[in-house]
């Protein structure tokens, strides 16, 4: 009889939030994966219920230190549709910009600090930093400029301050815009070569028929709009949303997870969906880019998401450079008029994790009725899984060790955001006793 | 050689952007991680150090058992113990709760409530161990905790203001934003920190750093009453990230009774 044996990661390390993984076996079958999301709830929606339109933008940014203004987006576009406010092109161009910041400022921190170490052999970015200190310090100065750009439009990079519903409480300047161009050119090329540095990694063989989902919009590479999409052919529009996914609760977590109906079946958001579902939207310089990265897109191998950030680093900093090229007139209002009233909206953006979804609906006393935030990583959890049960009986061979570093590796293709899904994780290989035993070198 | 100081991070219940900031500090980021030993911080590397440790740092309130009893655990291996944001220094956003009934927040985000364990309230790390310093804001201001580490390898006292937002306003030359646009903002009685970032983009200061030394919020939201704010509305504004910090949780229960006086001593 095959012994029992199990993983298990308590606390899983270089995501954000906290969560843990545990996986038994039963010799090489894989009984049970568990990603266990452990995270303190902090009961956001409840707690919007009485709010004031306008400071849901300021709330919701506290969900996630890492992605406030996805937050920020998603709640603003659903308060406006909820309202029926429309905004000019100008705030419509000048919040692809805010998100660009947090693109660049996200992604080059999963690759450089949190993902990279996985492929180079290193526990940290700081241990890579002794050995590759150049690159370390490219990847830094490269969140650095993401940063730069958020504290010129949002006032602070963390939890910025200036994006409301219906535009921006002051146009952001124009003059501290136009001077941040010289590094916004330099990031450009430095997100080139970090294409060439990750492209190069040696990828694990894998292959999945993912289901991938994200927005889809015929001219531009999503951000704030679009309809959603998914490879198997879904096509919806946002406000179609729920009838196409809905949340369960599991017992091991604190955070609720997401599935594609009528199946009940897992998806996958983030980069490499959205590469995989807008590879014809990316913007010339990153497209030239991907086409020669040496990876054939549509890729199946989320151990290519790194490769995708990369990609998506290029565009983000293109992107910026245009806008910010452009920008010769500070929109004057800086923002619609909010005209309160009774009303449902709903909205999804592209977080740097992937769709994030949100509806409110203001009430009579024109205060938030309701509220439902879906959180990408909420969406990725049951794909995680997913991978993660394809995934164990290769590592199996290998000690405790080793093998629970390679789930954990995986887990991260996901750049799980834990705080969002409201929480992160611990991962626990159960091998059983015995099988433990038996295990150990 | 001397060893190097061991610094651990600390995460509870928080939206982690406080500990990013850490991370956020790119130009010394290197020199810090040269100048002490970065024991245990998981959000940045996956190795990790057995305390005691030199310094510790705390993000996040305490919402559940579990972490009620961590927090001690932590306290005893920390020989200096920073907690830092408005989670560790009063509870954050989620103390929220406080006025509230959990069980209806869990059945309002939750479909199984069963599987949730928490404590009916959200606080600050000081309410349940001695905290050797506490750094605000939502979220911190990353130039204050550099400094705070670098003092703390120096071993001197953390030169960090604790006068109001107002003095920040007037330093860079903003123009009042209660006085000019009739908006209640809670600058005159928010501990500076932030760079008055706020006003300076034409709004209300929110109260991210929370109350300052003495600060009088009851009397200042009297102010903004008695000059036409819907008394609700105050109420909110004193109830964000620092809604648990005595002072302003004081003021908003004031108010919100109606108890609140007129005597306008906190005027902008
Ligand atoms: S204080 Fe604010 S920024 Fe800091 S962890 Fe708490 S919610 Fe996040």
């Amino acid at each position: 009889m095959p012994a029992n044996r199990t993983f298990e990661v308590k606390a899983l390390s270089r995501v954000e939030g906290e969560g843990a993984l545990y996986v038994k076996l039963a010799g090489d079958v894989v009984e049970h994966v568990e990603l266990n999301i452990y995270e303190p709830p902090r009961f956001y929606e409840g707690f919007l219920r009485g709010r004031e339109v306008r400071e849901v933008p300021d709330i919701v940014a506290r969900i996630c230190g890492i992605c406030p203004v996805a937050y920020q987006m998603s709640a603003s576009h659903a308060l406006e549709k909820a309202l029926g406010i429309e905004v000019s092109p100008e705030i419509r161009t000048l919040r692809r910009l805010v998100y660009c910041g947090e693109w660049i400022e996200s992604h080059a921190l999963h690759v450089y600090l949190l993902h990279a170490p996985d492929f180079l052999g290193y526990e940290s970015g700081i241990s890579l930093a002794a050995d590759h200190k150049d690159a370390v310090e490219r990847g830094l100065r490269m969140k650095k400029i993401g940063n730069e750009l958020l504290e010129i439009l949002g006032g602070r990079a963390i939890h910025p301050i200036n994006v409301t519903v219906g535009g921006f409480h002051r146009s952001p300047d124009r003059e501290r815009l136009k001077a941040l161009l010289p590094d916004l050119e330099w990031g450009l090329q430095a997100s080139i070569d970090t294409l060439a540095l990750v492209a190069a990694f040696d990828f694990p063989d894998w292959h999945d028929e993912y289901e991938f989902v994200s927005l889809q919009h015929p001219d531009e590479y999503p951000y704030n709009h679009g309809q959603v999409v998914s490879s198997s052919g879904l096509r919806i529009d946002v406000e179609d949303y729920e009838e196409h996914f809905a949340e369960r609760h599991m017992p091991q977590s604190t955070a609720l997870h997401s599935v594609m109906l009528p199946e009940e079946k897992s998806y996958l958001v983030g980069p490499l969906a959205r590469l995989h579902l807008c590879y014809e939207q990316l913007p010339p310089l990153a497209r030239r880019h991907a086409d020669n990265c040496g990876i054939a897109w549509p890729s199946h191998n989320n151990f290519h998401s790194i490769v995708a950030r990369a990609i998506e680093l290029i565009a983000a900093y293109e992107e910026a450079i245009e806008i910010v090229r452009a920008y010769n007139a500070e929109p004057s209002p800086s923002r619609a008029e909010l005209v309160l009233r009774p009303g449902v909206g709903c909205h999804a953006t592209e977080a740097p994790r992937g769709l994030l979804y949100h509806r409110y609906e203001v009430g009579e006393d024109h205060l938030i009725a309701e509220a439902k935030i879906v959180p990408p990583t909420s969406q990725n959890q049951g794909q995680i899984e997913a991978d993660l049960r394809q995934y164990v009986p290769r590592v199996t061979h290998l000690d405790d060790l080793a093998a629970t570093r390679r789930c954990e590796h995986l887990i991260r293709n996901y750049d799980p955001c834990i705080s969002c899904a409201t929480h992160f994780l611990t991962l626990t290989l159960d091998r059983g006793e015995k099988g433990a035993e038996a295990d150990r070198p | 050689m001397a060893a190097k100081p061991k610094l651990a991070v600390f995460k509870f219940a928080s939206c982690d952007g406080c500990q990013l900031s850490l991370l956020d500090a790119e130009d010394e980021l290197l020199a810090v991680a040269g100048a002490v030993e970065i024991a245990y911080f998981l959000e940045a590397r996956t190795q990790t150090v057995d305390g005691p440790y030199d310094v510790g740092i705390v993000e996040g309130s305490v919402t559940t058992e579990h972490d009620r009893q961590r927090i001690r655990d932590v306290r005893r291996q920390c020989k200096y113990l920073v907690s830092i944001g408005a989670c560790a220094t009063a509870g954050g956003i989620q103390a929220l709760r406080n006025w509230a009934a959990v069980d209806e927040f869990i059945s309002h985000v939750y479909a199984r409530p069963d599987y949730i364990s928490t404590l009916a309230t959200s606080t600050p790390i000081a309410e349940h161990v001695t905290v050797d310093f506490e750094l605000r804001g939502c979220p911190i201001n990353k130039y204050q905790l550099v400094e705070l580490i670098a003092s703390l390898l120096k071993g001197r006292k953390p030169r960090v203001p604790e006068y109001s937002v107002c003095v920040e306003c007037k330093r860079r030359g903003t123009v009042c934003v209660a006085v000019a646009q009739g908006v209640a903002c809670l600058g005159p009685v928010t501990q500076a920190g932030c760079g008055a970032i706020c006003p300076s983009y034409n709004r209300e200061c929110f109260g991210c750093y929370g109350p300052k030394e003495q600060p009088n919020p009851t009397s200042l939201a009297a102010h903004y009453a008695e000059a036409g704010s819907d008394k609700m509305h105050l109420v909110r504004l004193l109830r964000n990230f620092n809604a648990h910090a005595p002072a302003f949780r004081d003021a908003s229960d004031l108010v919100e009774s109606g108890a609140a006086s007129g005597d306008a001593t906190e005027a902008p």
